[in-house]
């Protein structure tokens, strides 16, 4: 009888954990099957439309974005249907990745070199490399042609470009900064800091309130990098980074160092949510600022959106902030970090995947795209739809800007992004010394370049 | 018999002899032939291919141009963070020998033959191992939760008294141990299963000798079962090392390596290196690090603990 208690205790123990597992998962699973439904009535009408018509030879191209947010995806969706309508032959394959499995998922593809047909990126060094090995078709001449370029965007272009040819074209320009919590604030009863020094003091005094002034999701290791680059940036200016990366200078310089101890005294006053170091940005980070349990957030432009996706309430008590000035730094306050995304075009995509580019390049398109907090315009004429007051914040932060700067693991190749992010991750877990960090980055820099 | 089989052999013609060896050989070459072609493809060539990468410096684009010799091998044995997911392979190792295999035995010696409901029982002992690596470490993930005021063990342990919420797979020193809970949970079906099967193959006659003798429980368990069972053991021991040195997905679905290489094994930093990095070459040298080192595991366990069994 014994044995068969305890194995009847045991027997409890694996199932339950099997069902609370599941369970845990059931409700974004519905999610997801929602929204493989709707990817499948986009597939059945293009297919109706393609056998109507059968005057051009038929097109198929694939496409691959990392909205998962259901109304984000929605406009892709939209869009795609629309130009299918008006292309008949046409047939456009999506699918949307989550941020982590699409960059898994990429890597994979192309290392065999089949590249999808239209796909994200952001630009800088990962382009770089697929540009390289040729895995990416040269766009520029679709946009020199009837000034599409010149006509179409205001900014971020550049991040697509390598050697005087285009691969691709943004659909979102932004910058780093930090949203915060309204409610939190007052509570606590502390201003925006301006400088490091005060956004120390504000970090102690919302601590002092019982109120956990951080939220990061360090476990993905880009969001903790945020503080450091942009610690060097204010520091060393523009003159800083471009000393070190014309290797006039070096990543191991005092600028890059003093980034590493302004950070290490601020992980000394424990300012994060518990958990941190095992945290993600979208299935915790978020969560938790949205739900009101952080004051505040480092992260990009598309945080709104995210923020709004988990927790509507939230959208009236945000704030934005540009990071904090560094006394005696090189660096401008406006500054900044930041990035965006676009689309790149693989090597054997069809004409018609370059001209339904265009055709998501639209006015229409980025004005959609900025209504639901998932870009930043880069459109002309798409600014109109900035209504929230935190996307004027950024859009005024970007065209501050005098030395714009892109994020550190996009700017440079994998090889080099990836070591920067890991050993930064090493001063948030008190693991590494600044000046270890430092030599980190300026060893890979350095094999990478020299 | 011997002699019988001589003469044979000797009535035989000399080129009749060769032409059946010959005949003999063909046809088992032919049988052998896809088999073989399979194993070519799919393993000795990409390990081939592995080892030559290893020796260059190579991102995965285009051919491999940038010869650098061992540099890539000196580079991973004076990698701090290497050696420390060496380490980290060899704790999983160790706690896998003292603690999940001890625990499957003793669960399959208390299932033993008797009990009732003992298939269910099995079953269910069973059901983790089926479910695949990524299940598993999702299901985990939320149990663990990076939040600890959300997760189920937090809420589970908190309500004993002085227990406080941890940050499981958060902290440095926790980490890989929450790692062993879970490759324990999975895997220590599958040992009692093995376990189950070894014991099934000793005769209860001997048992009942002993019983006779008048062996007691214990001494019945410690001088008969457990030596029988010995040939079960070592290959059940030989499994889990090897399935320790090479516990990939599970860990780089909870943890990625991380907090800071607390986590690392060198299944990890090699797709770290390989595959975010993209430093193929550097990770052909890695993996090329890690079959030695099971290759040599395998040979030298092989010669020292093999030995012939009671039963065959």
């Amino acid at each position: 009888m014994k044995k068969i208690l305890i194995f009847s205790l045991i027997t409890v123990f694996t199932v339950s954990i099997l069902l609370i597992g599941t369970s845990c998962k059931a409700e974004e699973a519905v999610e997801e099957v929602e929204e493989a439904e709707e990817a499948e009535e986009a597939v059945t009408e293009e297919e109706e439309v393609v056998t109507e018509e059968e005057e051009k030879e038929p097109v198929k191209f694939t496409w691959w974005h990392i909205q998962t947010v259901a109304e984000q995806a929605l406009v892709w969706l939209d869009l795609a249907d629309e130009f299918m309508a008006e292309n008949p032959h046409v047939n456009i394959d999506i699918t949307g990745y989550e941020n982590e499995n699409f960059k898994a998922k990429l890597t994979t593809v192309m290392q065999g070199g089949e590249p999808p047909d239209i796909f994200q990126s952001w630009g800088g060094g990962t382009m770089i490399e697929y540009a390289k090995a040729g895995l990416l078709r040269d766009i520029t001449s679709f946009l020199e042609e009837d000034n599409w370029a010149s006509e179409t965007f205001t900014t971020g272009l550049s991040a697509f470009k390598y050697q005087d040819k285009y691969f691709g074209v943004p659909r979102d320009m932004g910058i780093v900064g930090f949203w915060y919590n309204k409610d939190l604030f007052s509570q606590a009863g502390v201003d925006i800091p301006t400088t490091w020094e005060g956004f120390l003091e504000t970090c102690q005094t919302l601590k002092d309130a019982g109120i956990t002034p951080i939220a990061i999701g360090e476990g993905d290791k880009w969001p903790g990098a945020f503080y450091w680059e942009y610690l060097a940036t204010r520091i060393g200016g523009e003159e800083g980074f471009n000393a070190a990366y014309s290797r006039a200078g070096s990543f191991a310089d005092k600028p890059f160092v003093e980034a590493g101890e302004a950070l290490a005294d601020l992980v000394a006053l424990n300012p994060f949510q518990s958990g941190f170091l095992s945290a993600v940005w979208e299935a915790d980070a978020s969560v938790t600022f949205a739900n009101g349990d952080a004051a505040m957030i480092l992260q990009g432009q598309w945080g709104a959106g995210q923020f709004e996706s988990v927790n509507a309430d939230i959208m009236d008590k945000l704030g934005w902030f540009p990071f904090p000035e560094v006394e005696g730094g090189a660096g401008g306050p406006y500054d900044a970090i930041g990035g965006g995304n676009g689309f790149i075009i693989g090597k054997d995509a069809p004409d018609e995947a370059v001209e339904f580019l265009k055709y998501i390049s639209s006015v229409d398109s980025q004005i959609a795209q900025v209504g639901l907090g998932m870009a930043m315009p880069v459109v002309k004429g798409a600014e109109v739809a900035l209504e929230k007051e935190t996307d004027k914040l950024i859009a005024e932060g970007l065209s501050k800007a005098e030395y714009y700067q892109l994020y550190y693991d996009q700017f440079f190749a994998a090889a080099v992004g990836s070591v920067i992010n890991d050993n930064i991750q090493g001063i948030f877990a008190g693991t590494m010394t600044p000046e270890q960090v430092a030599q980190a980055i300026e060893d890979a820099v350095a094999q990478e370049m020299d | 018999m011997k002699a019988k089989r001589d003469d044979d052999i000797a009535r035989m013609e000399p080129g009749e002899n060769r032409y059946i060896k010959l005949k003999d050989r063909l046809t088992i070459t032919w049988f052998l032939l896809p088999a073989i072609v399979l194993f070519l493809i799919f393993l000795v060539y990409p390990i081939v291919q592995s080892i030559y990468y290893s020796l260059f410096d190579w991102k995965g684009f285009g051919s491999a141009v940038d010869f650098v010799g061992l540099g890539n091998y000196i580079r991973i044995l004076t990698d701090k963070i290497f050696l420390k997911a060496i380490g980290n392979n060899l704790i999983i190792v160790v706690l896998s020998m003292a603690i999940q295999l001890p625990i499957a035995l003793i669960l399959a010696l208390m299932v033993g033959r008797k009990l009732r409901g003992r298939g269910f029982f099995r079953t269910v002992f069973f059901m983790p191992y089926i479910l695949s690596e990524v299940i598993t470490a999702i299901m985990w993930m939320f149990l663990y939760n990076a939040d600890p005021d959300r997760g189920f063990i937090n809420a589970i342990i908190t309500l004993i008294p002085g227990v406080v919420a941890r940050a499981w797979l958060g902290e440095l020193n926790l980490v890989l141990l929450a790692i062993f809970v879970v490759l324990t949970w999975k895997y220590f079906g599958f040992h009692m299963l093995i376990y189950m099967a070894g014991l099934q193959n000793i005769p209860t006659e001997v048992e009942e000798a002993a019983l006779i003798d008048g062996a007691n429980r214990r001494q019945l368990i410690t001088h008969v079962t457990l030596p029988l069972l010995g040939g079960t053991i070592r290959t059940s021991a030989y499994l889990s090392v090897l399935g320790s040195l090479q516990v990939f997905a599970l860990v780089w679905i909870m943890t990625k390596g991380g907090p800071v290489n607390a986590s690392e094994l060198m299944s990890t930093y090699m797709y770290r290196y390989s595959f975010i990095r993209f430093e193929l070459g550097y990770g052909s040298a890695v993996a090329t690090v890690m079959l030695l080192i099971a290759l040599i595991f395998s040979l030298a366990y092989r010669r020292i603990l093999v030995k012939p069994d009671y039963l065959g």
